[in-house]
């Protein structure tokens, strides 16, 4: 029987308990974003940006940087990736712990921005999965809000492994 | 100092070396000294390239230019005859002058011989030369690129580099590193 969207957003579709564990989660997780930023280039200034007092991502409840990957959730490429510098993006998101998401933050990440050249790797998706793209060069405060707010709602609906 | 550098207040760079160097060189070199010209004042001269080690050490030891201040390449694709050029700059301290010494190549795979025995700034220079322009230094004691990669293919800065050709994916689980894992 195909389900409406309605009844999987009442949790009919699966056993009760597993989908409310699942929003449970999902709840927590996008509350308590640990970002590892991935800063290389010029973007790096609207991420501070963003992460300091005036717009200020921790109402978001992704306030605190962690400069290890072993600690955080959310990686946050910030800036142009080159090739020399793939290997190292590619290594640190092998290290991030389950579960993980990634955001393509910037023209650069997403495409190569301005550098349709031999040294820019032309979009970090080509080594790496990207859950979230934020435009821009650089992207303006609010859309990094606007962003997150997307990764969040990302988080809430996905299935959570346990 | 120059009336120029009185007037804006720049610090005094030095001059150009003067003609009389290029005529010295000129007695030596004779036929190895293929054109000189002179551009606001500096002195640039052009040899062919058999002659450059010795010239080099002869402006080294005996005209007092101890520096290589540097070292690049040129492509005149399309535009010369002599596809590529080596433009060399070279700086005498205690006279504090300067002279532009280029070497024009030909062909597909153009070399000079290395001045790292003169000088160790030739080390990278070279290396970079290599690298960005595929211009060869005979005897470097460390030929390798000195920017780019080793899995990168071809010399981005030689103007017949397509733009917008793909380089290989560098780093672990890229093509290339299973490739040489394989090795
Ligand atoms: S997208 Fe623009 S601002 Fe951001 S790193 Fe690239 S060039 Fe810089």
């Amino acid at each position: 029987m195909e389900m409406s969207p309605l009844q999987h957003e009442m949790g009919l579709a699966e056993p009760f308990v597993t989908t409310k564990l699942d929003k449970v989660l999902g709840w927590g997780r996008k509350y308590s974003i640990f970002n590892y930023p991935f800063v290389t280039a010029c973007c790096g200034m609207e991420y501070m940006s963003a992460a300091c007092s005036r717009y200020d991502m921790d109402r978001f409840g992704a306030g605190l940087p962690r400069f290890s990957p072993r600690q955080s959730d959310v990686l946050l490429v910030v800036g142009t990736i080159t090739h020399k510098m793939a290997p190292v993006l590619k290594q640190v998101y092998d290290q991030m712990c389950e579960p993980k998401w990634v955001v393509a933050f910037g023209a650069c990440t997403i495409s190569g921005g301005p550098y349709n050249n031999y040294a820019v790797l032309q979009g970090i998706d080509q080594i790496i999965p990207v859950d979230i793209y934020i435009p821009g060069c650089p992207p303006h405060p609010e859309i990094v809000m606007d962003g997150l707010i997307k990764l969040q709602a990302k988080i809430q609906h996905q299935k959570h492994e346990v | 100092m120059s009336a120029s550098s009185e007037n804006t207040g720049f610090r005094d760079t030095g001059s150009w070396a003067g003609p009389e160097l290029v005529q010295a060189l000129r007695e030596r070199f004779g036929e190895g000294l293929r054109a000189q010209s002179e551009a606001f004042g500096e002195q640039e001269i052009t040899i062919r390239r058999e002659i450059l080690p010795a010239l080099a050490r002869c402006l080294r030891d005996e005209h007092g230019f101890e520096m290589l201040l540097d070292l690049c390449g040129v492509d005149h694709l399309g535009q010369r005859e002599e596809r590529f050029e080596v433009v060399y700059h070279f700086y005498g301290l205690a006279a504090n002058r300067r002279l532009r010494v280029c070497v024009p190549l030909s062909g597909d795979q153009p070399e000079l011989p290395t001045l790292c025995g003169l000088w160790k700034a030739a080390d990278w220079y070279e290396r970079e030369a290599w690298d960005l322009y595929g211009i060869r230094f005979a005897g470097h004691p460390d030929p390798r690129r000195l920017l780019l990669y080793d899995a990168f293919v071809g010399h981005p800065l030689r103007k017949d580099y397509k733009m917008k050709a793909r380089q290989p994916l560098i780093g672990p689980g890229s093509r290339h590193e299973e490739d040489a894992s394989h090795v």
